[in-house]
């Protein structure tokens, strides 16, 4: 049966039978017009891979150079550029606020011309691939709230994950996975930052097979995969028939559509038993390619093991796969911790990009590069020669994307010269997750869930599309 | 897409063409879908003026003369030809809006319009009354009724089994015992139903049950939320929960002790505890931020919970704005929010609490009888100790003058100060992958370089010709550490978790001394410097590093003064174990030499002062003076006042650390002065606008006479019998509890937005008796099951499922899936691995490694270790619950967070929940012990181990068809395991506790699996 006659099953099972309490009308809610296409038009992207960065990166250390800054070294930031806006109370108290022009040299690479910094050599060659945003934009000011906004277009807890939104809206595009996938690493640039939470891949309201399901990095990599210890393949195989020829038989008396719907789960759960670990066994990955990601490709939980395992995910129609990395969380010693970050990352993120384009995947993989929000020019703690820190900054940051409908080699917004304020195109989060939606083939504004009485949307009521980063 | 609405206008259940339009039921759900976000109550979004919730409005001319209603005249309506209308321009709803109206929507508004255009009140804010249909009612004349109407027959009564299991597993969560399903079905007598109904309304499990969903609305947890989501202790308050169902508190009563429980007269502790309910929102202490921000936030769940939990009102909507769909406004929002805006609590979590775990003030302590008692029995015995403290200290005068000739001697004696060691080396013991140690211009060193999990200096002196009696470690803040405090933690603090001291003679062996006492001049708030006495505490010496940045002195004071011959090296090791990182920055090492009892932190300044007036001849002295010779004699000479004393302290310290471990819960306490409240605009707490005082929704009934305005008033407006909304609220969610389904599907909201009920005259006579029995839980519980309608078999025919796809008319008995908690509960209850223990505080089962420490490093919440013995085996609703890393299982099982408030759970049927059942180490060992059960009390031959095991597990007998499944599947698993006996083993050693040795291992392991099958059947995990 091909994935697609099963969503169109389930489709038809739905609503044959309106199981699943009064919220779980429709597993696909596109596509439950029985329409032949289950997005709104023609999708640029099937897939996505976004790398969260949790902790937020520092912009212009990073992607957005501010070369003039090094006249005003540790000058007060001007209360023209400041303009009142509210800090963090890690740095409301200082009594000044120096400027910290960063110590990374940055040039321009590709034919785009697009400035990267030093600490990102292997993103370098692959400039052209790019579309850097560096006027992104977000309402809260500290990393619970960000990050929560950016995944679920609210700063509290309680609304779906932008993944449960795609599962929900376009259903699994295969049979032996999940539809949304999660992979966290902690990073080496400061192994102790902030946390994640469950509610960054939860379903929300959304009825709960939308959750993410996130990849454990010790243990079964999804939850009670392995059979118990006594247990073989052959064993479960004999249980499970014997499982479901009783389940067969009390549907015959009961009636109640529900049970052959559980017995499917049963035999879904048997395919993933051997789908899971066949996805995450990269022994058989060549040499060259295992290279191409880093050593660490080979330790489990890294950021370069998970991005191979993204590329594995996505050659398997996994909708949406989600890394988040932790440790950009740099309130002092920068120079230092944001080394090990792009340590971390920025081999395994260009070996992740050339490896999908090699393939031809990423003709139709979105990639999404970005944290929760920026940090200040404004150095937190004292400033020296060789060290900084900076406090959270909301008013800019930059994110990349690659990849399916991204207008590639280009650097989209700008920031003025303490990267403090956006000067033009500003992005905010909305815009970005309804130009995520809109290359997936999804109108933000009509896929929408009925909750509570009112019919939410992942961009609440806002999000304009940023048609400037559409090819 | 389809909405829910649309469905349900056309389902089978409402769709009644040929008769008369109902307001309410037909076309209400329509405008308030389709077209009240543009001409609703909210003012600002209102389009062209016209407003369509009000019939006086919308009968009345546009601007442009059109008038959008003439009643009896849809061809004069505006309305009505912007819904028939071809012209894409003109068309209403516009299609942007994406919710066109179907022909049948355009049909019943015209059709309406042709009747007149009656309105009726939303009918959710009209009080409920008694039907007017003649009686006498029950649920089954209503739903008889109804059926009758579709032509449909009420199915027949569930066998005696089923119903047993159905009844249990409703009002305990537990499935009967075997005896009990054969004492119901052999009881002849009348009332054999009834009898079991009564007993389950009695068990103490009853409470638990009607707990579980209570949990949910009240986001209750043992977590803080947000970062670092660290523990909390509220599980008083959930007891309270639990036995205030068990006492059957009349729902009102239990609902004013949790609004307002703390401004009732002569409030006691319970009705204290009791507003815990509103102290369960998260607390936020993330660093850096703004407090007043999150007091807000705080208050703002307080009142959308309010408004979910007992009026199933979405009031979240008019945060920012006026509801779109409902009558309430903004203001009225920030009039409920004053209720809840005088409390003291400061809104974020601050300090060790944030850390370490802890309650956030206010807090009330909680206490059993047994040890209120024995407290009260300490207290007693200290009394007596410093009664004969107060006899010794009769003395003081002549010990002094004993001790004094001595007294001068030494102190003359002693050196004056600290002297700062000349070390030889100071380094790191990880060498190059530890802190760089170098030495700065005062003696001190300070840490550069990298800055590893858990480091440890190593500090080699030689030691000071005088000997040495203790130690003085300074630490120091220092612009390069961070947060310019005093440790290399990101945020500045440090956890000093060993403080060695060894010596070694020339050419000997290190050897370790031990130390007598600490004292530090501050420690931070669970991390006492004595914790470094206590090497198993886990933890050591903190100084809150990210908040004080000031210098600290710690003392370590020898039991044994050191003496030893020259070129003796005293070793020094500074160790950092308790968590990652928290390194000490900048450090000063000094020693001391003088007699124990008079060394002090801050150096020889009181030794100086007791030395000149020991120089004074006793009688000149002043009465100052002999004060002060007088204290320092108390606090540092050994004497039998002394040892009184001591005893005397050591006796209040065990009361004072009985008292604090007694366990606390986090309360409302009103503020003596009312806070100003304000609209908030666009919900930010910076943007206020204007000033509200508390007040109520226009829409509802106004206080009831004589009800104060505050918090309890507004308690008491919850459950007053004018309110329209809490008493439908209650039985419509009970409805949803037994029947799968609330009469108004919406149960978590009754607004305008929310279905017309299926039958609405039956929601209104439950409401309407549920307050006249006054607000009696366990009766409402009893009449819902008590009813023929809740008795029904559930089998489904095709042409029902055609019918009535969803069983809302209830012709048949109500089939779905246990909760969460259930399926594990049932599963342990039926192995007999269940510790039915009651209350109490939370405890940890297995759960998979790495569930708490793969995504933070933040908090107390990480390293889970589960629980051995009966915290393994205790009900779900006690296992610990971490927000942001909530129990995994009951994730896959549809369960929220707990971050907020949530009065619905989605029911869903998925793979993962399917490998939880099979793999998941609670339930492989469950089903072990359940085959242990069955082989030991099943009989003898497979066939009748069977049929007990089935009948164990789904109350029923097996067919023949069932019996030949699962006995070909055990024959085929008992081959397999005797070829692998190692493989059975494994299986059967699953689990913490032990199979019984006698039992063969290989049949053992065959019956383990054929008890898994039985446990993950369709039936068991459904109550059918």
């Amino acid at each position: 049966m091909t994935s697609s006659t099963l969503q169109l099953q389930d489709r038809l099972n739905r609503r044959a039978f309106l199981k699943h309490s009064g919220l779980a009308l429709g597993s696909t809610a596109l596509a439950s017009q029985l329409a032949a296409s289950p997005t709104h038009f023609a999708p640029k992207a099937k897939r996505i891979i976004y790398l969260f960065q949790s902790g937020a990166p520092s912009q212009m250390d990073l992607f957005d150079p501010k070369p003039q800054m090094e006249k005003h070294r540790g000058e007060d930031l001007p209360a023209s550029i400041r303009l009142g806006q509210r800090l963090t109370g890690m740095t409301s108290g200082q009594k000044t606020f120096p400027v910290a022009p960063s110590m990374f040299k940055f040039a321009q690479h590709g034919q785009g011309g697009a400035w990267i910094s030093e600490l990102m050599p292997n993103i370098s060659k692959i400039a052209d691939e790019l579309c850097f945003i560096r006027s992104m934009h977000t309402e809260a000011i500290n990393h619970d709230p960000a990050i929560t906004f950016c995944q679920t277009g609210s700063q509290l807890a309680g609304r779906p994950s932008i993944g449960s939104w795609l599962s929900y809206g376009l259903g699994s595009a295969n049979r032996d996975l999940p539809a949304y996938v999660v992979l966290t690493s902690f990073g080496t640039g400061r192994r102790e930052d902030q946390p994640l939470y469950v509610r960054l891949w939860s379903s929300g309201f959304l009825p709960t097979q939308h959750q993410g399901v996130k990849f454990r990095n010790v243990g079964d990599p999804v939850l009670y995969l392995s059979d118990p210890a006594g247990v073989d393949r052959g064993m479960r195989r004999g249980m499970l028939d014997e499982l479901s020829a009783l389940n067969q038989h009390d549907h015959q008396l009961f009636g109640d559509p529900e049970i052959t719907a559980r017995v499917a789960q049963y035999e879904m759960a048997f395919r993933m038993q051997a789908s899971v670990p066949d996805l995450t066994d990269t022994s058989k990955e060549p040499q060259h390619v295992l290279d191409a990601y880093g050593p660490e490709v080979k330790t489990p939980g890294t950021y370069a093991a998970n991005c191979l395992l993204a590329r594995r995910l996505a050659e398997r129609d996994v909708r949406f796969i989600q890394l988040f990395h932790m440790g950009w969380d740099h309130h002092g010693g920068l120079p230092n911790a944001i080394k090990g970050q792009c340590h971390d990352t920025d081999q395994p993120t260009a070996a992740l990009i050339k490896d999908l384009k090699q393939r031809g995947l990423l003709d139709d993989t979105l990639i999404v590069w970005g944290g929760e929000f920026g940090r200040t020019i404004y150095s937190q703690g004292t400033l020296t020669e060789t060290n900084y820190g900076r406090d959270h900054h909301p008013r800019c940051f930059t994110v990349f994307m690659a990849g399916a409908g991204v207008k590639k080699g280009t650097t989209y917004g700008e920031t003025d010269d303490y990267c403090y304020n956006i000067t033009r195109d500003p992005v905010h989060v909305h815009d970005l997750n309804a130009t995520i939606l809109h290359l997936l083939g999804i109108n933000h504004e009509r896929l929408t869930f009925p909750f509570q009485g009112r019919d939410y949307r992942l961009t609440d009521i806002h999000g304009s599309l940023v048609k400037g980063v559409i090819a | 897409m389809r909405s829910l609405l649309f469905l349900l206008i056309t389902s089978p259940l409402t769709s009644r063409a040929a008769e008369k339009i109902v307001f309410n039921r037909d076309i209400r759900p329509l405008l308030s879908d389709k077209c009240f976000h543009c001409h609703g109550p909210d003012e600002k979004e209102r389009k062209s003026g016209l407003r369509l919730d009000q019939r006086d409005s919308a009968l009345k001319p546009a601007k442009s003369g059109a008038v959008a209603i003439v009643p009896g005249t849809p061809d004069q309506s505006e309305l009505i030809a912007r819904c028939f209308t071809s012209d894409e321009d003109d068309l209403m709803p516009p299609s942007k809006m994406g919710k066109p109206l179907t022909d049948r929507e355009k049909a019943l508004l015209k059709q309406w319009v042709a009747e007149g255009a009656e309105y009726q009140g939303h009918w959710a804010f009209i009080a409920p009354v008694k039907p007017t249909t003649p009686g006498p009612h029950s649920i089954d004349t209503f739903i008889t009724a109804r059926l009758a109407k579709e032509g449909l027959q009420p199915s027949p009564e569930a066998d005696r089994a089923t119903l047993i299991r159905r009844a249990s597993l409703d009002l305990t969560g537990l499935p009967p015992t075997a005896a009990e399903v054969d004492a119901f079905e052999k009881d002849p007598s009348p009332n054999a139903y009834e009898k079991v109904v009564d007993r389950l309304l009695q068990s103490p499990h009853y409470g638990e049950r009607m707990a579980m969903q209570w949990l949910d609305f009240a986001r209750y947890a043992d977590s803080h939320g947000f970062q670092t989501d660290s523990s909390r202790s509220m599980w008083p308050w959930r007891d309270w929960v639990i036995r205030s169902f068990n006492e059957n508190k009349p729902f009102d009563q239990f609902t004013i002790e949790q609004i307002a429980g703390d401004l009732l007269p002569n409030a006691t502790l319970d009705q204290k505890v009791a507003t815990g309910f509103n102290r369960n929102h998260r607390i936020n202490g993330e660093g850096g931020i703004i407090g007043e921000e999150w007091r807000i936030e705080n208050i703002i769940d307080r009142v959308e919970t309010t408004g979910f939990t007992w009026l199933a009102l979405s009031l979240n909507c008019c945060r920012c704005h006026d509801h779109k769909f409902d009558p309430i406004s903004q203001k009225e929002f920030y009039q409920l929010f004053s209720f809840f805006n005088n409390t003291s609590d400061r809104g974020t979590i601050t300090g060790s609490s944030n850390r370490a775990g802890g309650n956030e003030d206010p807090v009330i302590t909680v206490s059993d009888q047994a040890t209120t008692l024995k407290l009260a029995t300490m207290q007693k015995d200290i009394d007596a100790a410093k009664q004969q403290a107060a006899v010794a200290r009769k003395d003081l005068v002549k010990l002094i003058a004993e001790w004094e000739p001595q007294a001068l001697k030494n102190l003359v004696q002693a050196p004056n100060a600290w002297t700062p060691l000349q070390p030889t080396q100071v380094v790191s013991k990880l060498a190059d992958k530890g802190a760089i140690l170098s030495l700065q211009s005062d003696g001190s060193y300070l840490a550069s370089g990298p800055n590893p999990a858990n480091d440890t200096y190593l500090f080699d002196s030689p030691l000071p010709k005088d000997g040495v009696t203790a130690i003085l470690l300074e630490c120091l803040p220092d612009p390069s550490l961070p947060n310019q405090s005093l440790g290399r933690y990101s945020n500045g603090n440090f956890v000093l978790t060993d403080f060695d001291v060894f010596i070694q003679e020339p050419g000997g062996n290190p050897v370790k001394q031990t130390l007598a006492r600490v004292a530090a001049d501050y420690s931070q708030k669970g991390y006492e410097i004595e914790k470094i006495l206590k090497r198993s505490s886990g933890k050591g010496w903190a100084i809150d590093g990210n908040s004080k940045k000031d210098p600290r002195r710690a003392m370590f004071v020898l039991q044994k003064p050191l003496q030893a011959p020259e070129n003796t090296q005293i070793l020094l090791r500074l160790r950092h174990e308790a968590i990652g990182g928290h390194n000490i920055g900048r450090f000063r090492l000094s020693s001391a030499s003088a007699p124990p009892e008079t060394l002090k932190l801050d150096g020889d300044m009181q030794l100086a002062a007791v030395k000149a007036i020991l120089e004074i001849p006793t009688a000149k002295r002043s009465a100052k003076q002999k004060a002060e010779l007088e204290k320092f004699f108390l606090a540092n000479v050994d004497s039998a006042i002394k040892r009184a004393n001591d005893l005397a302290s050591a006796k209040q310290k065990a009361l004072d650390d009985a008292k604090n471990k007694l366990p606390n819960v986090m309360v409302m306490e009103e503020m003596p002065q009312l806070r100003d409240a304000f609209i908030l605009s666009r919900g930010e707490y910076d943007k206020p606008t204007i000033k509200v005082s508390m007040g109520l929704p226009a829409v509802l009934p106004p206080l009831p006479k004589g009800a104060p305005l505050n918090r309890l008033g507004l308690a008491k407006w919850l459950v007053s019998p004018s309110n329209p909304l809490t008493a439908r609220v209650w039985v419509n969610r009970a409805w949803e509890k037994f029947f799968g389904y609330g009469l108004c599907k919406t149960t978590e909201n009754l607004g305008s937005q929310a279905e017309y009920p299926v039958q609405p005259e039956l929601l209104d006579w439950l409401a309407v008796e549920f307050m006249r029995s006054g607000w009696d839980m366990k009766a409402l519980q009893k009449q819902l099951v008590m009813s023929q309608t809740y008795r029904q078999q559930s089998k489904v025919t095709p042409e029902l499922v055609a019918k009535d796809p969803e069983n809302r008319l209830l012709a048949r008995g109500p089939r779905f899936r246990l909760a969460g908690e259930l399926v594990r509960d049932q599963a342990l209850a039926l192995s007999g691995l269940l510790v039915p223990k009651i209350g109490g505080d939370s405890v940890r089962p297995y759960m998979p490694e790495g569930v708490w420490d793969e995504t933070s490093k933040y908090g107390n919440l990480r390293g889970y270790k589960n629980d051995t013995g009966e915290g393994l085996y205790r009900r779900t609703m006690y296992t610990i619950w971490k927000r942001t890393a909530a129990p995994p299982t009951m994730l896959l099982f549809d369960s929220p967070s707990r971050e907020l408030c949530t009065v619905k759970r989605s029911r869903t049927n998925t793979p993962l929940q399917a490998l939880a059942l099979l793999n998941e180490v609670t339930f492989v060992e469950a089903a072990r012990a359940l085959a242990q059960r069955i082989i030991q009390e099943g009989g003898s031959s497979p066939e009748a181990r069977i049929a007990y095991g089935y009948r164990l597990v789904t109350a029923r007998q097996p067919d023949a068809d069932a019996k030949r499944i699962l006995l070909a599947g055990l024959n085929q698993r008992l081959a397999e395991f005797k070829a692998s006996p190692d493989s059975a083993t494994k299986l059967i050693n699953t689990g913490e506790s032990k199979p019984d040795p006698s039992l063969n291992a290989s049949e053992l392991a065959a019956y383990t699996m054929t008890a898994s099958v039985l446990l993950n059947l369709d039936r068991t995990i459904t109550r059918d």
